[in-house]
């Protein structure tokens, strides 16, 4: 037979094999995650070999262990869960009151020094960041601003503006300049043109960027270790199950239930919005 | 007194320019250019936490930080596992990702949903997966090692994460392998092969449909046709895809710190700054391991700006 029939048959099957092996590979450790969180772990200890049970045998016990307050019992998720949403939620909103007009400055307007601009965000974006961790851990243990939620959200700004402008500049770059001019034509000044004209259209980039800056904020651990470990008060999810899991106090089943309560939000939002993100962070890459 | 002139257009221009990017520039500054500059300054001074209070601009610089940082025990061997670390999960996450994007390239039915689920590991918090995986591995409880014994013959336990040789005897040869170091590998590779996978495949559903049409038509063989067509126009992303996996694999913290808290052979820099800062409160000699670190990075930045750089640039214009 022909080579190019035999390896079009070969690939044909090949292919399905891959996707097979990729969607287990990819899926299996949340299945399994969650398939422990509702389990006893008498159970677990006994077969661990056991991927699937049935409802039967389910329980919600470890997911009330792991939400109650500490003072109550429990390993006070519930708290982790308050203090990741505000940081995230302050970080994200913060982020795009400082990356708008930056973004918009850097796609449109010409000024002195916009060409050095862009190489001090690439080296910030590929900055080490436990670099940065050392000077910021003594000035904040001076400024007494360790172990306050404020302090972190600072940093996370810092963090994800250099990415999020250069993603809302590719797309506010795909904009026509002739809208802007009408607009001031009509008697727009540039703030109102900003708010009235590019802010609307550019809606779907401001979204996907909002949705990965939260989940760069939720996902964090190194600073949140840095700077909030000493009081259990203010940990994050992320945070907190780190230092439970180092330990044996807490039974694994209900550790796996906080990895849950902290994967759930993440994964909601992303299926929410995937192919908004997905675009979002791979614009320009497919010129070349 | 003469009236202010009226500002020109290009004046304006470069004012609002400069008024808008402000806020930007003022956090960058402040939370990241500053403090790494600090870091310098840190890492020639001797300084503990207890005594901080003293250090100031005008302390007395020594070179004994370094000097410790680059005598002491184990510095070389943590190089050389970043090194290896890197360069591992760097191939193997490209790899994968290819082969991933490579077979979800042409429509089927449930294709998103496959796309979305392949991107799971990488958006997923790093906590979260780092324990199921440690779970997963572990020696009493975890599921490989029960399966293992049970399906494969295992004779007994392996302790993936905390073991640093494992012996292996293939035909009759007997030898060590990293056990601890390849599966970090394993899971840096499993974790980051999306974000490869996102960016060849976006690249690849912009090759022209019609130039491996007609290398159909001429009989040419999907390895000819990758050979020629495919991997010509994917160059330039693999290569940016290895820089990047590149810089942000060997600055990594979390991962190896999760998995193994950098033992059983997996120290990589990154944690081994965080010991000195975090177990001795050693803020001198924690720069000093940072320096090094970032000494690599910028010489590895060269190369990216050296090569890469204008390429990229160009791209962006058309």
């Amino acid at each position: 037979m022909d080579r190019a029939v035999v390896e079009t048959r070969v690939f044909g099957i090949l292919r399905r094999v891959v996707i097979a092996v990729l969607v287990v590979v990819t899926l299996f450790p949340f299945l399994y995650m969650l398939m422990l969180s509702l389990r006893p772990i008498e159970q677990v200890l006994q077969s661990p070999g056991k991927l699937w049970v049935g409802p039967a045998e389910w329980t919600v016990s470890t997911y009330r262990e792991v939400l109650t307050p500490a003072g109550r019992g429990g390993q006070g998720f519930l708290r982790f869960l308050a203090n990741s949403a505000i940081v995230s939620v302050a970080a994200t909103a913060l982020t795009l009151l400082v990356s708008i007009p930056g973004a918009y400055a850097v796609s449109r307007l010409r000024f002195a020094g916009r060409r050095q601009v862009h190489f001090l965000f690439l080296a910030v974006y590929l900055f080490p960041s436990i670099l940065l961790a050392i000077p910021l851990f003594v000035l904040f243990t001076r400024l007494g601003l360790r172990g306050s939620l404020a302090g972190l959200t600072i940093v996370y700004i810092a963090q994800t503006v250099p990415v999020s402008i250069y993603m809302l500049r590719n797309y506010l770059s795909t904009i026509p300049v002739s809208l802007e001019e009408a607009a001031a034509l009509d008697g727009y000044t540039r703030l109102q043109t900003i708010r009235k004209v590019i802010l609307p259209l550019a809606a779907p980039a401001v979204a996907a960027n909002a949705l990965y800056v939260f989940m760069i904020a939720w996902n964090e651990f190194l600073f949140a270790l840095l700077f909030l470990v000493e009081d259990r008060a203010d940990w994050t999810v992320s945070l907190g199950l780190a230092q439970l899991s180092g330990g044996i106090e807490v039974s694994k089943t209900v550790l796996m239930a906080g990895s849950v309560v902290l994967t759930l939000p993440i994964v909601v939002l992303f299926f929410a919005a995937e192919r908004l993100l997905t675009e979002g962070l791979t614009a320009g890459a497919d010129k070349g | 007194m003469a009236a202010r002139r009226p500002l020109t257009r290009r004046q304006q221009e470069n004012r609002a320019g400069l008024i808008y990017l402000s806020p930007t520039l003022v956090v960058v500054l402040v939370v990241v250019v500053l403090p790494i500059l600090w870091t310098v300054m840190l890492a020639f001074q001797r300084i503990r936490l207890i005594n901080l209070r003293r250090a100031g601009f005008f302390g007395e610089y020594t070179l004994a930080n370094l000097e410790l940082v680059l005598t002491s025990p184990g510095f070389w061997s943590s190089l050389w596992t970043t090194l290896a670390y890197t360069i591992g999960a760097t191939f193997f996450s490209i790899l994968f990702g290819l082969v991933a994007a490579l077979a979800l390239r042409r429509g089927f039915r449930g294709r998103n949903l496959v796309r979305a689920s392949v991107l799971l590991p990488y958006v997923a918090p790093v906590v979260a997966v780092t324990f199921v995986w440690e779970i997963m591995l572990s020696p009493q409880f975890g599921i490989a090692n029960n399966w293992g014994t049970r399906f494969l013959g295992w004779d007994r336990p392996i302790a993936f994460l905390s073991q640093r040789e494992y012996e292996v005897s293939l035909f009759g040869w007997h030898f060590d392998v990293p056990l601890a170091l390849l599966t970090v590998i394993a899971f840096e590779a499993w974790r980051y092969f999306p974000f490869a996978f996102l960016f060849l495949l976006a690249r690849l559903q912009a090759v022209p449909r019609d130039l491996e049409e007609a290398a159909l038509v001429d009989g040419a063989a999907p390895t000819q046709s990758f050979r020629h067509i495919l991997l010509p126009q994917l160059g330039p992303v693999i290569a940016l895809l290895t820089v990047l996996r590149f810089i942000m694999t060997f600055n990594k913290f979390d991962d190896v710190y999760l998995l193994t808290g950098g033992g059983a052979g997996t120290e990589v820099v990154s944690v081994r700054v965080f010991q000195f800062l975090t177990a001795r409160f050693d803020i001198g000699a924690a720069s000093a391991q940072a320096l090094v670190l970032a000494a690599g990075l910028i010489v590895l930045l060269a190369v990216y700006l050296r090569f890469m750089a204008p390429r990229v640039e160009a791209g962006e214009e058309n």
